[in-house]
């Protein structure tokens, strides 16, 4: 039970993070019907200007550590996210009115070239980094196992929540969310009631890569290392989680990288640490197989 | 005063001439219907104006000022308003939150005032508020395409087809609007229809097109005395 209860907590921790990620990937399926194959490498951007900053912040001698979450979450936000903005300007918007393929293919030539160009200017090396919260409570002590939870797990857990709380309510409630769902719906129908599309789409892009900055942020608190490569597995596990939520769906995203979390999670557990991916990706191959519009999506056919 | 003239305008989609060099002229306060039979180019002619596709040749001009290469999203904003072919409802997104998609374009605080005036149009739509777009009846997705269409404080409302699909009560229900909306709040009307008969009784003027031209045109009068007229569009029943 107790043993149960820590891989829970684990589990969660990571699920926060595949599912801000995810979010990422749902959104832009749903507005432009197409996966973004360079998002994974928008989360990895982020870990690497997370980690940067703290150097940078460290070296200025900022030791308060909330402010200096607080200064690395904005800068780390703001940077990500106007890579993520650049990536829909250069490699997809001038293909938009093209062939279906070709957007896909750009968005992973963007993917290789964002890689190397991270490999290039930080080297290939991995890039440790201090612990910068450290400590947590021992939630249940049964003799021979202790269950804890740590202020950082704490910290990613609770940011999550009030991130997708967020989102959730600015999708919902505001105008530029009801022109974003809009978008989604019938683009030119948006257009004739006076909503820019193009910017639509970049603020989409824009919102999707602060999220993901969020993410690799919070990877770099977490693992304390990160390298250029790390893009790539998490990228396709997100999106594992977008695919099992129902891609398209903000909820699904959400619920599906919680899953996803908690599935490796206590796959390394209980069985093996090794297979933990293949557990993963096993879900994949099974949600396209058997519910390929996932937990919460819905059926293409809808149409009006 | 002449709020609408189109001049000479060729649309294509892709090498197929949708529109051969139209014109058009709609003056303010007017209700002016478009008839011809399908394919002809009314919904094209329509979209132009919104610049979805865009005029390859010719000029749109409203008010004064041309807008032939002006962004589709920023005609709305210039106070033309087009309910399109096929009604366009957002379908996941509630009766409110169409209604709240036609005031994008203007300024918040309008919006109390313009909801109650289209549920006065469309008391139906009231009741309906938090229905999903995509599970309202034909008609009521219609008064819902015109009343999204009217949040935007449009002075010149596109209308296609809005009686396509509908029983004949409620058809005459939504002529009836039409007629309000223009005598009550002064909007000029632009109205593409199969429903020759009806169109040109309500209307001040009308045009006839046949395979992207403008064939013939005159008051609804004369054109529903038009033998022409008649034959094609008015024969067997209306
Ligand atoms: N997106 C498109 N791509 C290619 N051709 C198109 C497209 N839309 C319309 N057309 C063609 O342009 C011509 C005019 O079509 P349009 O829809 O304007 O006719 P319409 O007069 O509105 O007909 P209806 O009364 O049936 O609605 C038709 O020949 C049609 O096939
Ligand atoms: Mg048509």
């Amino acid at each position: 039970m107790a043993y149960f209860l820590q891989q829970l907590i684990n589990g969660l921790t990571l699920g926060a993070i595949y599912g801000l990620i995810a979010i990422g990937y749902t959104m832009v399926y749903g507005i432009i019907g197409m996966i973004n194959f360079a998002h994974g490498e928008i989360y990895m951007i982020g870990a690497f200007i997370s980690v940067i900053s703290f150097l940078a912040l460290s070296a200025a001698g900022v030791t308060y550590v909330p402010l200096a979450l607080l200064v690395v979450l904005i800068v780390t936000m703001t940077f990500t996210a106007a890579y993520g903005w650049t990536i829909e300007r250069i490699a997809y918007r001038p293909l938009r009115h093209s062939f279906r393929l070709a957007p896909l293919i750009s968005a992973i030539g963007m993917s290789i070239f964002l890689q190397n160009l991270v490999q290039l200017l930080q080297g290939a090396r991995v890039k440790p980094l201090q612990p910068i919260v450290s400590g947590g409570f021992v939630l249940l002590d049964s003799g021979d196992f202790e269950v804890q939870i740590s202020y950082l797990q704490i910290f990613i857990i609770l940011l999550t929540v009030a991130l997708m709380a967020g989102f959730t309510t600015m999708i919902n409630r505001t105008s530029l969310g009801r022109a974003q769902r809009a978008c989604e719906q019938d683009g030119t129908m948006a257009a004739l009631l006076g909503v820019n599309v193009d910017r639509t789409i970049s603020l989409t892009f824009v919102m999707g890569a602060a999220l993901a900055a969020v993410a690799g942020m919070m990877v770099t608190l977490y693992y304390g290392v990160i390298d250029f490569y790390i893009g790539f597995l998490a990228g396709v596990k997100a999106f594992t989680a977008a695919v099992l939520g129902g891609i398209g769906s903000l909820p699904g995203a959400m619920l599906g990288g919680i899953l996803i979390g908690l599935i490796e999670a206590f796959w390394s557990g209980y069985f093996s640490v090794e297979y933990k991916d293949v557990s993963v990706f096993g879900i994949l191959v099974l949600v396209l197989i058997f519910r390929p519009t996932g937990l919460l999506g819905r059926p293409e056919v809808e149409k009006v | 005063m002449t709020m609408l003239s189109i001049e000479g305008v060729h649309t294509f989609y892709g090498n197929i001439e949708a529109l051969k060099g139209v014109d058009v002229s709609v003056e303010t306060g007017e209700i002016v219907t478009l008839i011809g039979a399908n394919g002809a180019g009314k919904s094209t002619l329509l979209m132009t104006i919104c610049g979805r596709p865009r005029a390859s040749k010719g000029r749109i001009v409203f008010e004064g000022r041309d807008i032939t290469g002006t962004e589709t999203f920023e005609i709305v904003r210039l106070g033309i308003s087009q309910s399109p072919e096929g009604r366009r409802i957002f379908p996941r997104m509630t009766v409110l939150d169409n209604l709240q998609m036609g005031a994008i374009s203007t300024d918040p605080s309008y919006f109390t005032e313009d909801l109650k005036r289209v549920f006065t149009l469309f008391p139906i739509l009231e009741r309906r508020q938090e229905q999903r777009g995509g599970t309202l009846s034909g008609g009521e997705q219609q008064m819902l395409a015109i009343g999204r269409a009217l949040m935007s404080r449009p002075r010149l409302l596109l209308l296609d087809e809005p009686s396509l699909g509908l029983a004949p009560l409620v058809v005459k229900q939504i002529f009836e609007v039409i007629r309000e909306i223009n005598e009550q709040q002064k909007v000029t009307v632009f109205l593409v229809e199969q429903n020759a008969y009806h169109a040109l009784k309500l209307a001040h003027r009308g045009y006839v097109m046949q395979t992207g031209q403008i064939a013939l045109q005159g008051t609804g009068r004369e054109l529903l005395g038009n033998r022409e007229v008649r034959a094609a569009y008015l024969e067997g029943g209306h």
